[in-house]
């Protein structure tokens, strides 16, 4: 969020490249260097998002997702940071930009909302006031329009007699409100882009569904595009046009959401739709879940990264980099050596029994301990 | 396994339940006020069943939770547990009793001391109760360890910050069950981790719970997971009791408008999903001063009068299930007549 001035200079207004999408992400990567090495946080990433549409990013914690969209907005630590790659973002390259032109941009035309709304609302400023800021620092408002149009804006975003609210601090409202007024906060502009980083982790499932419904419904008024980035399938499946899964910092599948969903290629999509509990299985259905954990991003694995957890690796996959690839469709993409097809990989059979495989085939026996200690392999 | 321990009060084997919930009322201060977080909510749990809790945040379900294990005490009621109420046990009495009622916590990292091995931390439960000889603690320490899926050789000697989240949870199970419980209360012990860890550790619990043949109490906001691990699930809403079934059932025909809308509002992973939104309006009322009659009806979509005025007692309407309504919904209510608005 755009604090302080940053001696408005309302150049992006002129940017309207209609045609073309409206960000453009080419082979980003970001690392961190740490004590013990360097973490490829995000190793290769493109895609592109164009205007009004919603794109779901899903992956697990470590699988690069929150990186990835802070490398965007250029919301990075100023220390120990590589970053190389292009985002364009319309007819701004951010990647160009120091902080006082980004400054520019966020909140004006570019905005987030973030995942816990209690440490990213000042505590300390009126709930008004923080609205309101980033309309006199782009909107050139004077205090009593902007005052005016955050209480609009409350009211847009659903919360009760906004009149009064506005006058709030943070600490007076509920998790699921203050989650509001950070979408009334990234909304205030008229931003064409809201990138929003797991907006409803950690509220109710009840608030979840209000939340995810009214940024539906702003979207589509104010005719936004938006990045949903979440570890939740299900938060995706039924609001973005596409889905990027991403894993071990890399995009492993992409797709239109639905046939995400029907033409899955990717195992490891497809292990992680099989592991959520859905509410049409009975009671006690075991799941399946996915065996280990996600690489170290210092020293990842050779070949494809999910080799080691898949049931389907073969020794192409534990020794060459699957790329990024499509069969047929241009639109679905994904980095598979024996991609899924209606389900079945089609991988070749395998010589000998499988061994080195972490396979977690359940162990049907519900008396069975499960000795095939699954996520405990040595650390190291 | 010898059993050591046998409190001379546990005697009365009631039948077939283990935990028979009275009444529970638990309330909290609020500067001068006092505020109710348990407003009086009676349930059993029968012997080798897994009974789920489910609520929105502030409904009071971990509340009752840690009251069954006494961490919290009860303002009222009874927590009759095979014939002792845990209520009226004090000391050494109630330290005994514990031991067979076993609670894990929602943050597996932060419930485990940073500072200790892991060994250590799981041979704690012995230690205290002085049982065994170390040899025997140690060889009962691997039997845990390897039965939650750690391998007690590559982790004994490691402390909890060398471990990710799902194996913290793993660790914490170890330790629980180092008492050999009778009773396991689950407090979210998956909402904090990853989609693919959750379902390794649903799994794992699904497993112990057959091995060692224990009675759990599972504890979650997500009705999709709660209903996965539960036999029967009871819903809370602001400190009562909404509805109690079978977790097939409850799904299949949910009679209580909360149950209903709390299941509309599970995101599906499935884009053909028609989300048939009864999203619910507003959020939990504050429980300094619930609604009169009763507590959901300010945000139920089929609030008559009645509702303000009289509270709805928890009552049978079919085997099995119960449900706190005037007007339920579903196969088994007829929705109340001309839904009204509020």
């Amino acid at each position: 969020m755009a604090r302080r001035q940053g001696g408005r200079t309302l150049e992006f207004k002129d940017v309207g490249s209609q045609d073309g999408p409206l960000l453009v992400v080419e082979d980003l990567h970001t690392s961190f260097r740490t004590a013990r090495g360097t973490v490829r946080a995000v190793d290769g990433v493109s895609f592109t998002v164009d205007e009004g549409r919603t794109l779901g990013i899903v992956g697990e914690s470590g699988s690069g997702k929150t990186v990835l969209s802070r490398s965007i907005m250029g919301l990075l630590p100023p220390r120990d940071v590589i970053r190389s790659g292009t985002v364009h973002f319309g007819g701004h390259e951010l990647t160009a930009m120091d902080e006082s032109q980004l400054r520019s941009v966020w909140g004006a035309e570019l905005s987030m909302i973030f995942q816990d709304p209690m440490t990213a609302l000042n505590p300390v400023k009126r709930i008004g006031t923080q609205i309101g800021e980033s309309l006199r620092l782009h909107l050139g408002m004077d205090k009593n329009e902007a005052r005016s149009t955050a209480v609009e804006l409350l009211r847009s975003v659903g919360i009760p007699s906004p009149e009064e609210r506005v006058r709030w601090f943070p600490f007076q409202l509920s998790g699921g409100m203050r989650q509001r007024v950070m979408i009334a906060i990234a909304l205030a502009c008229a931003p064409r882009l809201v990138m929003a980083d797991e907006p409803t982790t950690g509220l109710d499932v009840t608030v979840q569904a209000q939340i995810l419904d009214l940024l539906a419904d702003l979207q589509r008024e104010r005719h936004m595009a938006v990045i949903l980035v979440t570890h939740d399938l299900g938060v995706v499946a039924s609001r973005a046009d596409d889905i990027i899964v991403m894993y071990a910092g890399r995009v492993v599948e992409r797709a239109p959401t639905r046939t995400l969903f029907h033409d899955t290629k990717m195992p490891y999509t497809r292990a992680l739709m099989d592991s959520i509990p859905r509410l049409a299985d009975p009671s006690g259905a075991r799941l399946d879940a996915i065996a280990g954990r996600p690489p170290d991003l210092i020293h990842p694995p050779k070949g494809c990264r999910f080799a080691p957890r898949c049931q389907y690796a073969r020794d192409k996959c534990r020794e060459s980099d699957p790329p990024l690839r499509t069969v047929g469709s241009p639109d679905h993409l994904f980095a598979c050596w024996f991609p899924l097809v209606d389900g079945v990989s089609t991988a070749p059979p395998v010589k000998v029994t499988l061994t080195t495989s972490g396979s977690d085939t359940p162990q049907t026996g519900a008396t069975e301990p499960p000795d095939q200690t699954p996520d405990a392999e040595a650390a190291p | 396994m010898t059993e050591t321990l046998d409190s001379g009060t546990i005697a009365n084997q009631s039948g077939d339940v283990v935990l028979d919930v009275r009444d529970l009322v638990v309330e909290f201060k609020s500067g001068r006020q006092r505020v109710q977080a348990v407003s009086g909510i009676t349930f059993q749990v029968r012997r080798g069943e897994t009974l789920g809790l489910v609520g929105e945040s502030g409904c009071g379900k971990s509340t009752t939770g840690r009251t069954l294990v006494q961490v919290q005490p009860a303002t009222s009621g009874v927590i009759d547990y095979q014939g002792t109420d845990l209520n009226t046990l004090k000391g050494r009495a109630l330290r005994q009793v514990r031991t067979k009622i076993q609670m894990i916590f929602q943050d597996p990292i932060s419930s485990l001391n940073p500072r200790r091995r892991i060994k250590d931390i799981v041979a704690e439960p012995l230690v205290i109760w002085g049982r065994g000889t170390k040899p025997e603690r140690a060889a009962k320490v691997r039997e845990m360890l390897e039965a939650v899926g750690i391998d007690p050789d590559a982790a004994g000697d490691r402390r909890p910050g060398e471990f990710s989240g799902g194996q913290c949870q793993r660790i914490s199970i170890a330790r629980a069950l180092m008492a050999e419980p009778d009773l396991l209360i689950c407090d979210e012990p998956v909402s904090a981790l990853d989609v693919s860890v959750q379902a390794q550790i649903l799994n794992l619990l699904a497993d112990l719970k057959a091995r060692f043949q224990l009675t759990m109490v599972f504890i979650a906001h997500d009705l999709a997971v709660v209903k996965n691990v539960s036999d029967r699930v009871a819903v809370m809403y602001l400190g009562k009791l909404v509805e109690v079934a079978g977790s097939d059932e409850l799904y299949r025909s949910a009679a209580h408008p909360y149950t209903e809308a709390l299941l509309a509002s599970i995101p599906e992973p499935d884009p053909d999903h028609t989300a048939n939104h009864k999203a619910l309006t507003g959020e939990l009322p504050s429980p300094l001063n619930p609604p009169s009659g009763c507590r959901f009806r300010t945000r139920c979509p089929y609030a008559q009068e009645r509702c303000a005025a009289e509270e709805p007692p928890l009552r049978e309407l079919a085997p099995g299930h119960q449900v706190a309504c005037h007007f339920p919904v579903g196969p088994l209510g007829q929705a109340a007549p001309a839904a009204a608005t509020a």
